[in-house]
């Protein structure tokens, strides 16, 4: 185990190395320049102001500095859009709203995809099961925005129920923005548990359970559900992912002050720091989860051997 | 029942005789793996009719631009924002060209002076909807098609050397796959659209960069299952040289999980190229796709609301036909893994 952990964490730093170098030469072989209206300025002027943001360094020098900065969690000032800034405190005191919106989605997603699969796999081949494979065949197939963009335009513009958009309201300003990113991992959740319950009740300790006089329910609560959620352990990386593309859309969608809105503005006015900077914290966040994820399955359910991709 | 037997009238019984040397005989024609594999998909309601649907949806995507009198780039300044107006429906209430201006519901076709009929309506230059709908759609498509393509192409070739030569070979292109597969592929997009002229070319080239290795794990695990197997040893005592053993004996193994994986790339690529329109990266005006036209819509969703339905049911229509046809290919080609 040990050993499994520590190679990870070499291939981990090995893949934050190339994410880092790779984003930092693209910034410099975009076309157009960091520096808001280069074209007005003159020679000397310009000089003055790449100076002052180490841009006047030889690549290298600018390249090791970088990197040095990134192992003290510096991830470089803000050049066009919030002057001087410092990129990590950017990122940072906008990570509230993601963070929250991720979460909450993340949990009503799980907890109703969980129930729809149980229920389905329970009811096999009734129209429970049917709707719930056609809600979870829906809730992949449907794009986030689109999603997202009915939810405000009914829920919001039409019913009034929550707010249209914009961070003001506290809880319910999250309530749709939450609900737009649940769909993916409610589908996700209730496709999985559902063939994992199938099986599971298909098994021998299952007949056992019910030879010995357990009812319906107990059989299906403390006997099969426990043991098909083990695996869904699994999914939570893909969900992560998930999550996390979806908040860059509905967070514009929602025009909700975090770190995907900020990301997608800063691609389009060319904030070079902003952009490799949330590269960066978007790596970390997955690599770190999807490393998480790994090593807690290992650990719930010690038949599956981790050092096992071979076979 | 045995005591009725001799109350049964005579001869609608005949007495057979078993003989040993038939014993053997299959009396069904043997069947290949395809026609086994054709028959479990033709069981699956879901997925014939998204096949079905989805053929219709591509015949259209090529079709529907022809017979729209109006050209996609085409702009009528006169003719902008107007609503969906076909011939026949519009007696039953709905597509009539009405629509509301200022609180009352008029017929805007009437207030413009407009004497023809735009059947999904036009954009706010006056584009004809229904011909940049379909445009769209075969630009979208496109991309997928030849994204998942390309994966196929690289994530074949590079999992089936991997996994047959084994040994030095396979350790050191592992090492590869495992760093490539660490970065996640929404960075990995987003940075080379960055960099690349935006277009089809930068959209594919983005989705199809580190999009492959998936398919090559899934191969490579294939190979490594079926090199092993006493079918190859025997070919391989025989003196079948490397690329018979694998043309004939391994590719068609490899092949049903290759299509499956593939029926799933799809329509994350049409995922993907709608999901960087929407943010801005995707293509750029007049080229349509099923994104960009979503995000056009997306800005006038108030005011109207048919710019953004109709790419927006149709995206999701070919989203839920393709997974619907993915899932039953997997139940179809892989009768294991069901259940």
């Amino acid at each position: 185990m040990a050993r499994y952990i520590g190679k990870r964490l070499i291939y981990m730093v090995i893949t934050l190395a190339l994410i880092a170098t790779f984003t930092f030469f693209l910034m410099k072989i975009l076309p157009g320049s960091p520096i808001a209206s280069a074209s007005k300025l003159s020679p000397e002027q310009r000089a003055v102001v790449e100076a002052r943001y180490g841009l006047n360094e030889p690549l290298p020098v600018q390249y090791f500095d970088y990197m040095f900065g990134l192992l003290k969690g510096d991830l470089g000032i803000s050049i066009n859009q919030f002057k001087g800034a410092n990129v990590t405190d950017l990122i940072l005191s906008r990570m509230g709203p993601s963070a929250q919106i991720g979460f909450q989605g993340m949990i009503l997603g799980t907890i109703i995809g969980v129930l729809l699969g149980m229920v389905a796999a329970l009811r096999q081949n009734t129209w429970i099961d049917y709707s719930s494979t056609l809600i979870a065949i829906i809730g992949i197939s449907i794009p986030s925005f689109v999603f997202a963009t009915l939810l405000q335009y009914w829920l919001g513009v039409k019913l009034e129920w929550f707010p249209v958009a914009l961070w003001k309201d506290g809880f319910m300003s999250s309530v749709l923005p939450s609900i737009a990113l649940a769909m993916f991992p409610l589908a996700t959740a209730a496709r999985f548990i559902r063939t994992e319950m199938i099986e599971v009740l298909s098994s021998d300790y299952i007949t056992l359970a019910k030879a010995k006089g357990s009812s319906g329910f107990e059989v299906a609560f403390k006997h099969a559900f426990r043991n098909a959620l083990i695996p869904l352990v699994t999914v939570l990386g893909p969900m992560a992912v998930g999550i996390l593309t979806g908040s860059l859309v509905v967070e514009q969608v929602f025009a909700i002050p975090g770190i995907g809105e900020q990301f997608v503005k800063s691609i389009m006015v060319n904030d070079f720091s902003i952009i490799m900077g949330t590269t960066i914290f978007f790596s970390v966040f997955l690599i770190v989860v999807i490393l998480i994820v790994d090593i807690l399955y290992g650990i719930i359910d010690p038949r599956i051997r981790l050092s096992g991709g071979k076979n | 029942m045995t005591q009725n037997l001799e109350k049964l009238p005579k001869g609608s019984f005949e007495r057979i005789t078993v003989d040993a040397n038939q014993a053997e005989r299959i009396s069904k024609p043997s069947m290949s793996f395809w026609q086994d594999a054709w028959l479990r998909l033709r069981k699956n309601k879901g997925a014939i009719f998204s096949i079905i649907l989805f053929t219709l949806i591509v015949i259209m995507s090529f079709v529907g631009p022809m017979i729209s009198p109006y050209e996609p780039n085409a702009q009528t300044i006169t003719h902008a924002n107007l609503p969906p107006k076909i011939p026949v429906i519009e007696n039953l209430g709905i597509l009539d060209g009405h629509g509301n201006l200022g609180g009352k519901d008029v017929d805007i076709y009437d207030m413009k002076n407009v004497e023809v009929n735009y059947w999904f309506g036009t954009d706010g230059l006056g584009r004809d909807m229904f011909s940049r709908l379909w445009k769209g759609t075969q630009v979208s498509l496109f991309i997928a098609f030849v994204a998942a393509a390309i994966d196929m192409l690289i994530g074949v070739i590079y999992g089936g050397v991997s996994g047959y030569f084994g040994g030095r070979i396979d350790d050191f292109m592992q090492r590869i796959v495992e760093i490539l597969t660490g970065i996640p592929n929404l960075v990995v997009v987003i940075l080379f659209i960055l960099i690349m002229d935006p277009g089809i070319v930068a959209i594919i080239i983005a989705l199809t960069i580190t999009g492959w290795t998936g398919m090559s794990r899934v191969v490579r695990g294939q190979v490594l299952k079926y090199k092993s197997q006493e079918f190859v040893l025997a070919s391989r005592t025989l003196g079948a040289s490397d690329s018979r053993i694998i043309w004939k004996h391994l590719m068609p193994n490899v092949l049903g999980i290759v299509i499956i994986n593939t029926m799933f790339t799809i329509p994350s690529a049409i995922f993907f190229e709608a999901f960087l329109s929407f943010i801005g990266l995707g293509l750029q005006a007049p080229d349509a796709s099923l994104g960009t036209l979503i995000n056009d819509g997306y800005k006038l969703l108030q005011f109207q609301p048919h710019i953004l339905a109709f790419p927006a049911i149709l995206l999701s229509l070919i989203m839920i036909s393709f997974n619907l046809i993915g899932d039953g290919l997997r139940d179809a080609l892989d009768p294991k893994m069901k259940d």
